[in-house]
């Protein structure tokens, strides 16, 4: 393995829900121990390009290599393998609500890498109180939490196997500034000092500027614009311009009635 | 071009029918060989098994208890006319072990844990929770399916079991109580009559009826789709599928044990 070798890359991925195409041929890479941010408006296939990458969708064609694999056509024990190395935030949290928040958080040392409960919970606590979790928490069932908590226990569940590639699906949506700040922060440390690979989604142009050094923009079922993060105010791109400045007025036209 | 119509409608409908029953296959395929394949999940199996089995129990005794006292009162009036009172404590215990224990009792089990495992896998699955297991490395059917099918299959026999008893003891409380007959002797007629194969034919149909319930549950649950509304439709039809399988193979097991 080179250090040039992308640590994903996506080439030509296509994806339809019956008629409505979602991807139209996304191309993109992601280097190793960078952290590249995806923008784009809402319902642009953000979060399905993601679940193409770990396989929990199949693309109807393309190709994505992880660490040089191709992974669309690995089945069982492979999959599994290369799952190994994925920590995932979902959008919607998706916590298991049978089990307690440490349990969630913990899930991924006792299932997959086979450690005992005991230690396990350390590491879960651990993890926990990174993202402003408390002991007494742990204890708690999901469904007892605020939604910005159980986003909190979804990251903590992310990153607690200390993952070589960490997903994160709008990890700061529904959380207060504050909070959203130390989660960027946080975001920036397992990159930094894990040399961990961030793949994160984000609305949060804050957000995205804190985390990024690289942002693509998706639109229309492509990816339509890459560069660094410090290029993103003179992107020279309109969709982007639009995408940062939060306006109505531009190339994106929101099908919506307008009075 | 009605007639076209209408068979270009018959035509899809079967398409549609086989992929349900290709994907329904697979599904069992893949579901059963991760019951024999480790890891095993032992602390969830337990769990299972003591959801199916002991939680069921109530249910299953009641429903058996009375259907044993009513079916001891039916056999009583209607053998009275032919002067064959003697009969009852024989059909009570042929009926309860070879029918009506297995078949109520696999009912009422589709009923209680057939729906609840659909809920709770289709819940998992629109939550996405079913995505997250996979994203940390642990399968989804070893995980979830696996133990409740192992639960299914070993816990509903031992939950007829208990039926079969209950469901004897009510008819026997029926004829010594109201019908007036003599407690020993009633008992020995029982015990003349009942053979290993009642039992075992029994016992045959509730591990089938079992893996059944648990089955449809598992199947429906984990191909819901579309919200609320979606776990509520698998639901339903967990509980629909598994009832009228439960009784077609009723009807086949009994014609292999019997038909020789
Ligand atoms: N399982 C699915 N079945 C059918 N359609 C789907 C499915 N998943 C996603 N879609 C469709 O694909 C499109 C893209 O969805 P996706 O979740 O990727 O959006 P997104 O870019 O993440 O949006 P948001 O920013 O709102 O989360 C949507 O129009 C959605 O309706
Ligand atoms: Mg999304």
């Amino acid at each position: 393995m080179n250090d040039t070798q992308p640590k994903i890359s996506l080439k030509d991925v296509r994806k339809s829900f019956g008629s409505k195409v979602v991807l139209d041929g996304v191309d993109l890479e992601v280097g190793r121990a960078e952290s590249l941010v995806v923008i784009g408006g809402s319902g642009t296939g953000k979060s399905v390009t993601l679940k193409c990458i770990l396989g929990l969708l199949r693309p109807d064609a393309g190709t994505i290599m992880v660490d040089g694999e191709d992974v669309t056509r690995m089945r069982g024990a492979e999959r599994e393998r290369v799952l190994n190395k994925f920590g995932m935030l979902f959008q919607g949290a998706a916590l298991f609500d049978s089990l307690l928040v440490w349990e969630n958080v913990a899930f991924g040392l006792i299932q997959g890498q086979g450690m005992r409960r005991g230690a396990a919970k350390e590491v879960a606590l651990e993890k926990m109180a990174q993202v402003g979790l408390g002991a007494e928490v742990g204890e708690l069932g999901p469904a007892e939490l605020s939604g910005g908590m159980q986003k909190r226990v979804a990251l903590a569940r992310a990153i607690a196997t200390d993952p070589e590639i960490i997903f994160f699906d709008e990890p700061t949506t529904g959380l207060d500034p504050i909070m959203a700040d130390v989660i960027n922060d946080l975001i920036v440390n397992s990159v930094r000092s894990l040399g961990a690979t961030a793949l994160s989604i984000t609305h949060d142009i804050a957000s995205a500027r804190k985390i990024a050094d690289r942002v693509a923009m998706i639109h229309g079922g492509k990816i339509i614009w890459t560069g660094p993060v410090g290029d993103l105010d003179n992107s020279g791109n309109p969709y982007v311009d639009q995408f940062i400045r939060g306006s109505a007025e531009g190339p994106i036209q929101m099908e919506v009635l307008r009075p | 071009m009605m007639i076209i119509d209408f068979l270009a409608r018959i035509g899809r409908l079967f398409i549609g029918f086989l992929g349900t029953a290709g994907r329904l296959s697979i599904f069992t395929g893949v579901a059963v060989s991760h019951c024999f394949r480790p890891p095993f999940f032992p602390r969830l199996l337990l769990q299972q098994m003591i959801s199916i089995g002991y939680y069921s129990l109530p249910v299953v005794g009641l429903t058996t208890l009375f259907t044993g006292m009513a079916l001891g009162l039916q056999i009583f009036e209607g053998s009275s006319r032919f002067n064959a009172e003697g009969s009852v404590a024989w059909i009570v215990a042929i009926g309860m072990t070879r029918e009506l224990a297995p078949v109520l009792g696999g009912l009422m089990v589709a009923g209680r844990v057939g729906a609840a495992m659909a809920a709770e896998i289709g819940t998992m699955r629109v939550t996405e929770q079913i995505d997250a297991l996979t994203t940390l490395s642990t399968n989804p059917f070893k995980y979830l399916i696996a133990p409740r099918l192992i639960a299914g299959t070993t816990m509903v026999p031992f939950l007829v079991l208990i039926g079969m008893i209950i469901g004897i003891l009510g008819g026997y409380l029926v004829a010594v109580n109201i019908l007036g007959f003599n407690s020993a002797g009633y008992i020995q007629n029982t015990w003349d009559i009942l053979e290993t194969v009642d039992i075992v034919t029994g016992i045959v149909k509730a591990g089938v009826f079992g893996f059944l319930v648990t089955l449809m549950g598992c199947y429906h649950g984990y191909y819901s789709r579309g919200g609320a509304q979606g776990v509520g439709a698998a639901t339903t039809n967990a509980v629909v599928t598994a009832s009228i399988l439960i009784l077609t193979a009723n009807l086949v097991i009994t014609q292999l044990f019997f038909s020789n």
